[in-house]
Formats: structure tokens, sequence, C-alpha cells
């Protein structure tokens, strides 16, 4: 038995990669993640990761921000110290207007943003997992999980021929975790 | 990934000919992980002293109080207000490349949207310490928060436009600097991958723990596309906002209603100015020319040329309303400033921001770097003494002939103003030693597509029209940075 725990296929292309990807999944080897220095577009649905939902959330954010923002308005301007100015109405919305629309904004950046760090598990000092150090770098990684029934080798020859520059039996899970 | 070509007639957007994504990420980290060269000492040393200059001249204020400026009864608004929309202004390019530019997908955003959005980072810290300075007491900045206070009900006044600054001016600022610093950590996840010992484990701390995995990046992607939407509004409504500090007056010369979008298409102006006044010598310095190209420069150039012109329909538009209106007071308001004892600056703002961005039209100029610098300084002056015509010569004389005066700097007014950019300096300085000054990652992106050596490699391939290639080949002369005997035998 080997000590083998990932199967990492390195590529220096993109497109040498996504053959990569194309050939494991036509002989049914299943993928862990791809770790790439740039966003590859297309790859989610080579991968089927389902869409993110974020923009759902932000939009709750927005919708929180404005109430917030818009009752502490008519709280303070309307109910516990209406004020007289010029003799306008206490209830003014068109004054309204940019306090709401810059705190919608506010809450929504701040809170979609911060449920993007809690989603992927990204906050200050968190230890990087990161598989191979030049993922950051100019390297398209596939992790397969060494654990299936396949041959190693067959993984290893799959990588080879669909371009991969190195491959690399990692016994570690993540090379930098400190 | 079929998608990666991309129409030959396009100019490159990353020059050299042999790139590779390890050679990005070499060119761009270099000034990060090397010593600073000789360039970068002088500038940080005078840009410190500058910073400085500018502690002293604030400690002063604050210390003293308000009195050490040349503010008096009638002009109570004079060199700080005009810093700090001045400061603002610049800072909105960077919101308006990262963006805007991103919801448009101009791709030419990628290289400089990095350096861009550091700079509104420090322009909008610039802008607020004339803000929390100008309050006379600083200390008490928190009244401007809508708190429960011992003294009762005691609550701000939403009906104020300074009350809908401090909302803009706030939110524009964290909004900015979540959008930067997200868009930071693959970058800053590269060094770290790259780094040794505690700069490594700084590095680490900072990345989050980026790693790079398909469901970061997309969600990254989602983040990036979401933020660019609501920064896009964001941006052209702070500096409405800031508008609105004159345009809800009662004041000749400021209550009018052109002023929202003529302060947007101004601070485009400046911001873009300045983005050009920095990139320039960045990219000289930190020898990023394959990067920031020609294109660039030139995109920017008509940017700029495009706003000045705005801003000069603006001016001729005030003096038109003030003559089609027959607001006396309005109509004497714009002939001082043109005649007035202030006439020297309005001749500057004049020639600076509208007559000097027009030589633009001629390409042979706009592809010029040493000009382009030079034009970009004029315009940061120019817009400079904008905002100075607009405040001063408003307040200078208004209704009550008895109080007409002549506003006279301190030598604290200008210290602080010349401090303020001595204090930007540093730390833009200081940014492009510690993080990327380019975004790589998204650089990256284009190398397939958008670079000139995919696009030599399809004119090499030969399935390409000769008269593509020959547009394409005549594109290319302008480029400083491309070799054009690689062309001779195409």
């Amino acid at each position: 038995m080997s000590s083998t725990k990932f199967i990492l296929g390195l590529f220096d292309d993109p497109d040498d990669m996504m053959h990569g990807i194309e050939k494991l999944q036509k002989n049914s080897i299943p993928i862990y993640d791809v770790y790439t220095p740039m966003p590859i577009h297309g790859i989610e649905d080579k991968l089927g990761v389902k869409e993110s939902r974020l923009g759902y959330a932000a939009f709750c954010f927005g919708c929180l921000g404005a109430t917030v923002i818009f009752s502490i308005l008519y709280y303070t301007l309307v109910h516990d110290w209406p004020m007289n100015v010029g003799g306008k109405p206490h209830f003014a919305m068109p004054n309204f207007v940019p306090f709401t629309f810059e705190w919608t904004i506010l809450f929504t950046a701040f809170g979609m943003t911060l449920t993007f760090f809690a989603a992927t598990h990204l906050f200050p000092g968190r230890a990087p997992r990161v598989m191979d150090l030049r993922a950051t770098d100019d390297r398209f990684v596939i992790a397969v999980d060494a654990k299936g029934n396949v041959p190693h080798e067959d993984i290893t020859n799959l990588l080879k021929e669909a371009g991969a520059v190195e491959v690399k039996h990692n016994n570690r899970k993540y090379v930098s975790y400190e | 990934m079929a998608s990666h070509s991309e129409s030959i007639i396009r100019e490159p957007l990353i020059t050299g000919k042999d790139i590779t994504y390890a050679k990005i990420t070499n060119d761009v980290l270099y000034p990060v992980e090397n010593k600073p060269n000789k360039a970068w000492w002088i500038g940080f040393t005078v840009a410190s002293m500058g910073a400085l200059l500018w502690v002293v001249a604030i400690s002063l204020t604050f210390w003293y109080g308000l009195g050490e400026w040349g503010l008096n009864k009638t002009v109570g608004w004079a060199w700080d207000i005009t810093g700090f929309v001045w400061w603002v202004g610049i800072g909105h390019a960077g919101t308006l490349i990262s963006a805007v530019l991103l919801l448009f997908r101009q791709n030419w955003r990628n290289s400089i949207n990095r350096s861009a959005e550091a700079m509104t980072i420090f322009a909008v810290i610039c802008a607020a310490t004339y803000i929390v300075a100008h309050m006379g007491r600083p200390w008490l900045a928190y009244f401007t928060l809508p708190l429960p206070n011992q003294y009762g009900s005691l609550w701000v006044n939403w009906n104020s436009a300074l009350m809908m600054d401090v909302f803009a001016i706030s939110t524009y600022f964290s909004v900015s600097l979540v959008f930067w610093y997200t868009g930071l950590l693959p970058d800053i996840a590269s060094i770290r991958d790259r780094a040794t010992g505690l700069r490594r484990r700084i590095y680490s701390v900072m990345s989050f723990g980026w790693t790079g995995s398909v469901k970061t990046w997309q969600r990254f992607e989602t983040v990036s596309l979401i933020l660019a939407g609501i920064s896009t509004p964001l941006v052209l409504s702070v500096h409405t906002i800031v508008s609105f500090d004159f345009a809800t007056s009662l004041e000749p010369g400021w209550h009018t209603t052109i002023f929202p979008p003529y302060f947007v298409a101004g601070a485009i102006f400046s911001g873009f100015a300045m983005v050009q006044t920095l990139l320039l010598v960045t990219r000289k310095v930190l020898g990023l020319e394959n990067y920031i190209t020609m294109f660039h420069i030139e995109s920017m150039n008509k940017i700029i040329m495009l706003t000045g012109s705005i801003v000069g329909v603006a001016y001729i538009t005030e003096f038109f309303i003030a003559w089609y209106s027959g607001v006396e007071y309005e109509q004497y308001a714009f002939i001082n400033r043109a005649t007035g004892p202030y006439w020297w600056a309005y001749w500057s703002m004049m020639s600076c921001n509208v007559i000097s961005p027009q030589v633009f039209w001629s390409s042979k100029l706009r592809r010029n770097i040493k000009f382009s610098w030079f034009l970009s300084i004029i315009v940061n002056i120019g817009m400079w003494f904008e905002r100075f015509v607009i405040i001063v010569t408003s307040l200078h004389r208004d209704y009550i002939p008895s109080s007409w005066v002549m506003f006279y700097p301190t030598w604290v007014d200008v210290a602080v103003f010349i401090g303020s950019i001595g204090l930007f300096f540093t730390m833009f300085l200081l940014f492009i030693r510690v993080l990327p000054s380019v975004a790589m990652a998204e650089v990256k992106l284009l190398l397939k597509s958008s670079s000139e050596q995919a696009k030599k490699k399809l004119i090499d391939d030969g399935h390409l029209e000769p008269a593509e290639v020959q547009y394409y080949k005549e594109s290319l002369v302008k480029f400083d940075s491309v070799d054009m005997s690689d062309y001779e035998k195409v």
C-alpha cells in the first residue's frame, strides 16, 4: 500500500489542463480539486461546479442596509426629534435618498465579502493549504485523491498524455501547512 | 477554452515576445522581492519629507486651531475644501478603472487597476484628513455619527449635505478598501508561496489562506463583479454628493443643478491625470513597459481629452445659465471670476483644463510619454484651480459689499497642501514595495488572448488575411516596447 495521498498533475498551459480534466473524466477518475494562478473560464461547467449564490446574499444584505438606515432616519428625524428646517415636512423623503443609497451599498459590499470569506474559509492568518507552491505562480494543478481503485500508474499516464509537465505523488495533503 | 483568440486588429495588451506566466510573476514581484533602487530611495526621501511637513502643519492646526489657516469671516472655506474636493476627485479614477471598466469588459484595465485602486485609497485618506482638520475640534469627529448621547435626543441633522458627505465618503473609502484588498488576495498568495522565513509568515497572514481552487476563483469573480456593479453608482454618487455641499447652498456661483455631473466629470478628469502621473513613472522605474503599454497610456489620454471637454462645456454652460437666468448676483459672480481680482486663477483653470487637453486630438502627442506626463501634471494643477475658483471667488464677494475681502493663505495652509501630496506619494511608494503594483492574476488571464506573442503566433500560423496582418503591424509602430524587427519577415 503506497503512502501517496494525492496525485497532482502540473500543467504549464490552461488548455492542456482542460484536456487533462477531460481525459480523467472519460476514464471515470474523480477529480478532487483544481488549483490555478488565475480564474479559468468555463472550468465550472466542466467540473460541474454549481453557480455561486453570493448574488442572493448580496441582495439580502443590500435590503438589510436600506432598512436599517431608513429606520434610523425615520426614528431620529420624524419620531424622536423632528426638526423644522425652513418649514419642510419632517418626513422629507428626498433627503433620505443619499443615506439609504449609501448604506445599501455599504451593507452589500461588506456582507457579501464576509460571506465570501466565510464560505471559502478565508480569514486572516489561516494556514495556507496549498498542494503545490507553484499553483499560485505558473502551474495549473489537477489534484486527484489517491484513495481510488485505479492504479496510480494509470492516472499518471493519463495526466502525462494530456500534457502534464510534471506528475507528483504527494504523501502529505498540503505542502505549505504550517 | 476555445474563447482564447481575439481579433488580430486589436492592439496587444501585453507586449514582448517571450512572456510566460512565470515571467509575469517575476516581473511584477521584482520590486517587492528585491531591495529598492536609487530612484525609489530618492522619491521616498522627498515624499517622506513632504509627509513630515504635513505632520508639522496638521499638528499646528490641531494645537492652535483653525486660526493657523488664512480663513476669515467671509472666506470660511478655502484651501482645505479645495484640497478635499481635489483629493476625492483624484480618488475616483481608481474606482472607475476597477469597476466601470470591468462592467464594460474593458480588458485594458487589468494591468492598471491595482495601482489605480491603491491611488484611490491614499487619495481618499488625504481628503479625509482635510475634513477632520477643518472640524476644528477633530476629537469630536464622532459627533457626525448618529449615536445616542448623554445630552438626550441630539441627533445629527440628516437634512444637511455635509452629513451626506460623511456617509458617502466613509462608504466610498471602506468599499474601495474591500474591493482592493479582496482583489489583492491571489497576488499576496503568490508572494507568500515564493517567500521564506518571516516574510512568508507575514504574507501568509495577509493572504487569508488563499489556495486558488476552482470554487474560490468562481466565488471571487462573482464578488468582484457585484462589487464593480455596486461601486459604479457609488462612485457617481460620491462626487455628486460632494457637489451638493455647494449646490444646496444659496451662494451665487454654487447653487447650480449642473454641479453633480460637472463634478463627476471633473473627478474622472483629474483622477485619470493622476493615474497617468503615477503610472508613467512607475512603469519606467519598475520596468513594467510590457504590461503598462502605449495602448493603456493612449486610452487614458483619450479619457482625459473627453472628460476635459465635458468640463469645458460645463464651464461655458455656467456662464450661459448665469446670463439666461437673469439673476444679477449669478451674473456678477461669473463676471467677477473671469475679470475680478482672481482672474489669474480663473484663466489658469481655463487654460489647464479646457485648452490643454485638446492637444490630445493629435495622435502623436497622445502617444508621447514625456508630453503625456507633463500634461497630466498640468491637468492636476488646473483641477486644483477649478476648485479654488469655485470656492474662493464665490465666497470672497457675496451679497454684502461691506464684507468683501481677499483670501491669503498662510504658510500652514500651503504646508498642509504640499504635505498632503508628500503623504500621498509616501504611501504610494511604500505600496509598490510591499504589494504587487499590477494585478498579476488578471494580467495572466490576458496572456493567451491579448498578448503580442499570442497574436504573433496567429500571424505565424498563417490563417489570417494579409490586409489584417498589415493593419495590425502598422498599429504596433507606436509601441515603445515592441521590437519591430520581429515583424520584418512577416
